[in-house]
């Protein structure tokens, strides 16, 4: 058991860090969140220079064959500068589901692509009804000769205005909520029957609302047409897993933040820092934060467990933890920097406008706390 | 990075859970289970089988009977230990004098003591504590005058656990009244049965007699129970303070608690059904859970460095541990007694006194409020969860 990290994936590490200390000043992301897309092209150019953008593909598809502990190292750089750029929808999300329930073929056409930097891809699942739940699918599929066609709704699908194709699920048979019979679909963003409504959420990353209306589906974009719910499980866990290390990085820069606020901020003749109630509350956030980053590893760790089950338990520990430490640290980090804190002109406030939404992302603490619950609890056994 | 264990570590663990099995009295298990106090006599042999072994003193240097285990390797074993349950090794002895000894003390005293002390031949306690000094521990008034051959000792001692089992003392006491508070202070290590010294019971809320008042009136002490050099005590109590911390989050033993938690939760009943099918319990225990499920990873974290660290220098993590560490166990006691419910009430000392009537409501009932009360001690012992928060903001925050 050890929890170093080889040379090679801290060396990837340092180098998104470089580049973020490079690109992206809070000035310079105030210019990136003004863009249309609400993210800089130029720094998603980097990204594929670095090789980031096919960290998880394998070799064979044009990626660096990378697993969830690299994944984890670029996602906690990307948390700590609170990057806006797609990486989240594009190489976890969609290039899980390419990974998982993509053809030889389809791997090959796209996974390169997304490497270079020159696709953009969301995985379009979420629907109204669905809140949390995974398997409730209402858009549907029906097979039309060798292809599908596609009818429904997906909401908040990440950086949806901006992708260039879709992976969209939809259901081939089955009830609303059935697990089984869900389908998964590439479409082109821009087919007929396609129309989109982008828009920015609280924290300045982008979404959208899809509408597919008698939308054809060729039989080489099919991808599944009965595993799909399973693949979006799987891949909504590596993506937990994902910004369980976003959120922790997100934390560190806030924690950080807050601390050289208080060794500064001077009130009565003394930096606030000097009293030891706002020192209190500033360890309870380094705590908060610590415990963070170990929820961090656990779901990375966790994020290659073959067994389902226990997978997605200790996923729904990890987002329990997050829930709560990026909680208590977004308040933390507002409340000790007093009036500045408020300020949409001061950095910190977007931190916490992060860590408020990753709260909810892929379900909120009581969601994630009545999976532990109904699962019978973690084992506890070593 | 892989928080899997390696085929050794795996083989090692299991060589470890075989040694309790096959030398553990099932009765101290059982005792310790029902959350009851085990005796002097269960914890001597206890620890004298764990010394035949060779695993009573690991972190010892290996010439006095250390394991040389690597960090991972300890883990394990307290781990295992806790989770059992079975009786963890006499930290007076183990953690905190023995280190000292083998660390500062003379040969003389090195071959003296430390046999003695790793089979718990002399059974220590801790005369740190005084009622003028907690958490500000270097204001500590008892003194040591040097007369000749000897240290007379006068003051008092508070808080001194089992003090009433206890052949020695390892104390520190004001050689310097001149001095600067941290500067003046000396480790002497003083017999017990020395005349002079008086221990009176301090009664804790939960009814029990873990602590102790200690006096020390005239006390002579031989000079050569010195350890290290005069006046340089302070330095040698913080290295014993520092030293051993990567137990101190007690993960194994909540992860027990909870197990009893589970098993108590399916025998109580909330109306119709057994209390652990109640959603909102499950719940607060899946908190528990998430919440150690942290604490765990973020000790592995801690023992995965230390081999990278210099030894001797605590990892201020370490107060992290000790934070969360406290407020977890304490946490389990918390459902514990909610587990049990309405029989959680009767007070039922643990000692009978000789008393035969019925018990009120199931065995298992009785201990739930007083370990509730007793564990309230964790936060505040071994520097309490606010100094600990002292200790990170100047530390890791430079605040």
């Amino acid at each position: 058991m050890d929890f170093d990290f080889s040379d090679e994936q801290r060396m990837l590490q340092d180098s998104v860090d470089r580049l973020l200390a490079d690109r992206y000043g809070f000035q310079d992301r105030v210019k990136y969140l003004k863009a249309a897309e609400g993210f800089s092209r130029d720094v998603w150019a980097k990204y594929a220079e670095l090789g980031i953008l096919g960290l998880p593909f394998a070799e064979e598809d044009g990626g660096l064959g990378g697993g969830p502990v690299e994944t984890m190292l670029v996602m906690e750089s990307l948390g700590k500068k609170l990057a806006l750029e797609p990486y989240l929808a594009t190489v976890v999300m969609a290039g899980g589901a390419l990974r998982y329930a993509g053809s030889a073929g389809q791997r090959a056409a796209l996974a390169p692509q997304i490497a270079e930097g020159a696709l953009i891809m969301s995985l379009a699942h979420s629907e109204a009804q669905a809140r949390y739940n995974l398997a409730s699918v209402k858009t549907t599929a029906k097979k039309e000769g060798d292809g599908y066609v596609l009818n429904g709704e997906k909401t908040l699908v990440l950086n949806g205005d901006t992708a260039d194709k879709l992976i969209v699920s939809a259901r081939v048979s089955g009830a609303v909520g059935d697990r089984a019979g869900v389908g998964l679909f590439i479409v082109d963003a821009r087919a007929p029957g396609v129309s989109r409504r982008g828009y920015p959420l609280q924290d300045g990353r982008r979404a959208a609302e899809v509408t597919l209306e008698n939308v054809k589906v060729a039989a080489g974009d099919v991808m599944t047409t009965e595993g799909g719910s399973d693949v979006v499980a799987r891949v909504t866990d590596e993506a937990i897993a994902a910004i369980c290390a976003e959120g922790a990085g997100a934390m560190e820069t806030l924690t950080n933040l807050t601390v050289e606020y208080l060794k500064t901020r001077k009130q009565f003749g003394v930096a606030i820092g000097h009293f030891q109630v706002l020192q209190h509350r500033a360890v309870d956030m380094l705590i908060a934060t610590d415990e963070a980053r170990s929820m961090a590893m656990f779901a990375t760790a966790m994020a290659s467990e073959p067994d389902a089950a226990e997978r997605t338990k200790a996923m729904s520990a990890a987002k329990a933890q997050l829930c709560k430490s990026a909680r208590a640290v977004g308040q933390e980090g507002t409340q000790l920097h007093g009036g500045i804190g408020m300020t949409m002109e001061y950095e910190g406030g977007h931190f916490f406008k992060r860590l408020t939404l990753l709260g909810i992302l892929f379900g909120d603490y009581d969601h994630h706390l009545r999976v532990v619950a109904r699962s019978g609890g973690l084992d506890s056994a070593a | 990075m892989d928080l899997r264990f390696t085929d050794e570590e795996l083989k090692f663990r299991d060589e470890v859970r075989a040694f309790i099995r096959d030398n553990l009295p099932d009765s101290v298990r059982d005792k310790l289970v029902a959350g009851l106090h085990t005796s002097k006599d269960e914890i001597v042999a206890w620890q004298r089988a764990l010394n035949k072994r060779g695993w009573a003193t690991p972190g010892w240097p290996k010439q006095w009977g250390g394991t040389d285990w690597s960090p991972v390797q300890r883990y394990i074993f307290d781990s295992e230990i806790q989770q059992y349950p079975a009786p963890q090794t006499l930290a007076f002895n183990v953690a905190m004098v023995g280190p000292v000894i083998a660390q500062f003390g003379n040969d003389a005293q090195k071959k003296t003591f430390l046999p003695p002390t790793a089979n718990l031949d002399i059974w220590w306690c801790q005369g740190f504590s005084e009622p003028g000094a907690g958490s500000d521990l270097a204001s500590l008034k008892t003194t040591a005058k040097r007369e000749g051959d000897h240290y007379v000792i006068n003051g008092q001692k508070t808080w001194t656990t089992l003090a009433q089992w206890a052949d020695w003392c390892f104390v520190l006491a004001r050689t310097d009244m001149q001095a600067k508070k941290q500067e003046g202070i000396s480790f002497i290590l003083v017999d017990m049965t020395t005349p002079g010294i008086e221990v009176r019971p301090i009664q804790t809320i939960d009814g029990g007699h873990e602590v102790n008042e200690v006096f020390f009136t005239d006390v002579r002490v031989p000079a050569e129970n010195l350890i290290g050099e005069e006046n340089k005590g302070w330095d040698y109590a913080k290295f014993l303070l520092g030293n051993e911390r990567t137990s101190i989050a007690r993960v194994g033993v909540s992860k027990e608690r909870i197990r009893r938690i589970r098993q108590l939760a399916a025998i109580e009943r909330d109306g119709e059904r057994p209390l652990i099918e109640d959603e909102r319990f499950r719940e607060k225990v899946a908190e528990v859970e998430i919440a150690l499920k942290t604490l765990e990873m973020t000790q592995l974290r801690v023992v995965s460095a230390e081999r990278n660290r210099v030894k001797g220098k605590p990892d201020p993590a370490s107060s992290i541990l000790k934070i969360r560490g406290s407020q977890i166990q304490q946490a389990t006691t918390e459902l514990l007694m909610e587990v049990v419910g309405p029989y959680a009430m009767p007070y039922r000392p643990e000692e009978g006194h000789g008393h035969n009537e019925p018990p009120v409501g199931p065995d298992y009932a009785a201990p739930a409020v007083p370990t509730y009360l007793n564990w309230r001690k964790i936060s505040i012992y071994g520097g309490s969860n606010e100094i600990q928060k002292n200790i990170l903001a100047k530390a890791i925050l430079g605040l």
